[in-house]
């Protein structure tokens, strides 16, 4: 006590700050571990039931970690032709939406980001765009409308109504616009139009922005499940996502033949289900460290401006 | 001179040209086809064809619905919990994340914290549907070893709207806690070290300094959110929901989709939809009017 009154006085620090432990940072770090826990155990859980035997399964026995580990269930999803063919409309989709999205959104973006004494329809055309993110007509006009266009049960019915993305439109517009305009008036004393300008410079100079733009259009055509189910008539066209919505969400088992399911004695509904669950995320967690840096980047550039 | 101005010009036509072509077709059609909502629709007459004309008997007969007002109530009651909780549970998170001065412990934290933001309701909703049952669930597992009674949390009214509040929190909570973060990385370090001088403690420094930097964020982000009141999250309760939660859990875009697509009452859905579209196109256009006003935010 003396001891901490002489170094008050010397060292000109409080007694009390100095002898009083600081628990914020202990508590604060134990919440937030807390918390992080709370959005990856769940799936952890998951992924481990879908490894473990259907008998560790039903007896409630899987906690964190696979029990009586074993593949069943994915070997036998593996021996389905109907996950293939899923699996296959999944990456044409985005085979085809991604560059799609790309190539619209950077078609529209550049015109819109021009000044209106350049580009003298610029507000008129920002406008039929914007107007779409204000108003819509709902799901039933949207529906007659594929079904006008003869888009049912195609591959274009899940790509075309998308094709451009008009948010991702906004935020590449804004950053063509902090592009240093000199750059582009350099290219036009050398001769280069608007087209020429666009590829050899604004696209170039963009690519970390697009490569965001890419990523957030394949999370989008991967994560899709709805329009599969209602575009796709036969339920051997649908993706990925609307095939396992039919399996886990539906309980819908005809698609991997429930007969053959009750002979595995390995393999249970809920395993099978964890499993389809699993695969469905995926790419989404591989591409996940990725995903996590551009997405952060894709914010700042978004939301955040102005 | 003019001449020169257009030849300059139509490049920036032709390049904007099929994108436009996309947006009619595909968003300008399907406006046209709100006058679906005063037809007794027929499918196989065409979006444009000879269909008979109805008036308003369609919005009458939705009105007359006695679950009607239910559903919106729903609706409005789901979508402003998330809306709240959404903007609070992202701040608070940041705040917090933001006092943590280990950066391993930061990062692994922003990682683990949105990666649900990113899988679909799909995925989730089987993790949740799996997790949630009372009879072989994990979490109702935990909650039996405590000696209490399992929760049927998706299929008792009385927990179903929690459960979708809570688990949308959980999907979108990691997103809003980096829009913050990166807000609170645009404060000035020089404030901190001002206020610790003037002997300000923790939480000074978080009411005076940190707060009032993400300001700007928070005015904008809660702004923009009142445009989707009308948005109860149609993923989420198509993919966890069933009959014996109607009463509490059916929102309008579930009520549109059962009505039109399964029982194909065209008209009646498109009438619902309509109804929605332009309280939806009041509210959102609202709030890019206000955010325009208070935080000077404008998207083109």
């Amino acid at each position: 006590m003396a001891q901490t009154a002489t170094s008050n006085r010397t060292g000109g620090i409080p007694a009390n700050r100095k002898s009083r432990r600081d628990w914020f940072p202990v508590l604060n770090a134990v919440l937030l571990i807390f918390i992080s826990l709370l959005c990856i155990l769940p799936l952890i859980h998951i992924i481990a039931l879908s490894f473990s035997s259907s008998a560790a399964a039903s007896a409630g026995r899987v906690r964190l970690w696979p029990v009586d580990f074993t593949m069943a269930s994915y070997s036998f999803t593996a021996g389905r032709a109907a996950f293939w063919k899923a699996m296959l409309v999944s990456v044409e989709r985005i085979g085809i939406g991604t560059p799609l999205n790309l190539l619209m959104t950077i078609l529209v973006a550049y015109p819109l980001s021009k000044e209106t004494t350049a580009f003298r329809m610029r507000m008129v055309y920002a406008w039929i765009f914007f107007m779409t993110m204000l108003f819509n007509g709902g799901l039933i006009p949207w529906y007659s409308t594929l079904k006008e266009f003869h888009l049912l049960d195609t591959i274009w019915g899940l790509v075309l109504p998308g094709a451009v993305p008009v948010f991702s439109v906004i935020l590449l517009l804004n950053f063509f616009r902090e592009i240093p305009k000199e750059l582009e008036e350099a290219a036009l004393i050398d001769g280069a139009g608007h087209w020429r300008t666009l590829w050899t410079i604004f696209v170039p100079i963009s690519k970390p922005a697009i490569a965001t733009l890419a990523l957030f259009s394949m999370v989008e055509h991967w994560n899709s499940w709805f329009d599969g189910l209602l575009i796709m008539g036969d339920p051997t066209h649908y993706p990925l996502q609307s095939y396992i919505q039919t399996i886990v969400i539906q309980q819908n088992l005809s698609n991997v033949s429930y007969d053959d399911v009750l002979n595995l004695a390995q393999i249970s509904d809920r395993t099978l289900k964890a499993s389809q669950i699993f695969l469905g995320s995926l790419p989404i967690i591989a591409a996940y460290p990725f995903l996590q840096k551009y997405f952060v980047k894709g914010i700042v550039l978004g939301s955040v401006k102005g | 001179m003019k001449i020169g101005k257009w030849r300059r010009e139509l490049p920036l036509h032709v390049m904007i040209l099929p994108g436009l072509l996309l947006i009619l077709l595909f968003s300008y059609v399907p406006m046209a086809g709100i006058t679906i909502a005063f037809q007794k629709f027929i499918p196989a007459r065409g979006l444009f064809g000879n269909q008979k004309w109805v008036g308003w008997d369609n919005f009458d007969y939705v009105m007359n619905l006695p679950n009607f007002k239910q559903v919106l109530w729903n609706t409005l009651y789901i979508s402003s919990l998330k809306l709240i909780l959404g903007l609070i549970v992202p701040i608070v998170v940041a705040v917090l994340l933001n006092e943590v001065k280990n950066q391993l412990l930061k990062r692994s934290v922003q990682t683990a914290i949105y990666l649900p933001y990113f899988l679909s309701w799909v995925v989730l909703g089987g993790i949740l549907i799996d997790i949630l049952s009372p009879s072989e669930g994990i979490v109702n597992a935990l909650i039996k070893s405590f000696g209490l009674d399992p929760i049927f949390f998706l299929g008792s009214n009385h927990w179903f709207p929690s459960t979708l509040i809570v688990s949308d929190i959980w999907k979108n909570f990691g997103y809003g806690t980096i829009v913050y973060l990166a807000a609170i990385t645009g404060i000035d370090p020089g404030l901190y070290e001002a206020a610790t001088i003037d002997g300000a403690n923790r939480w000074r420094k978080i009411w005076h300094i940190t707060i009032p930097g993400m300001r700007m964020v928070i005015v904008l982000l809660s702004v923009l959110s009142l445009g989707q009141l009308l948005n109860a999250g149609f993923d989420q309760v198509f993919n966890l929901y069933s009959p014996q939660v109607y009463e509490s859990g059916d929102i309008l875009d579930t009520f549109v989709y059962r009505i039109g697509l399964l029982d194909a009452q065209y008209g009646v859905a498109t009438a619902v939809g309509l109804f929605k579209s332009i309280v939806s196109l009041i509210l959102i256009s609202g709030s890019y009017f206000f955010a325009y006003r208070f935080a000077k935010y404008r998207i083109f």
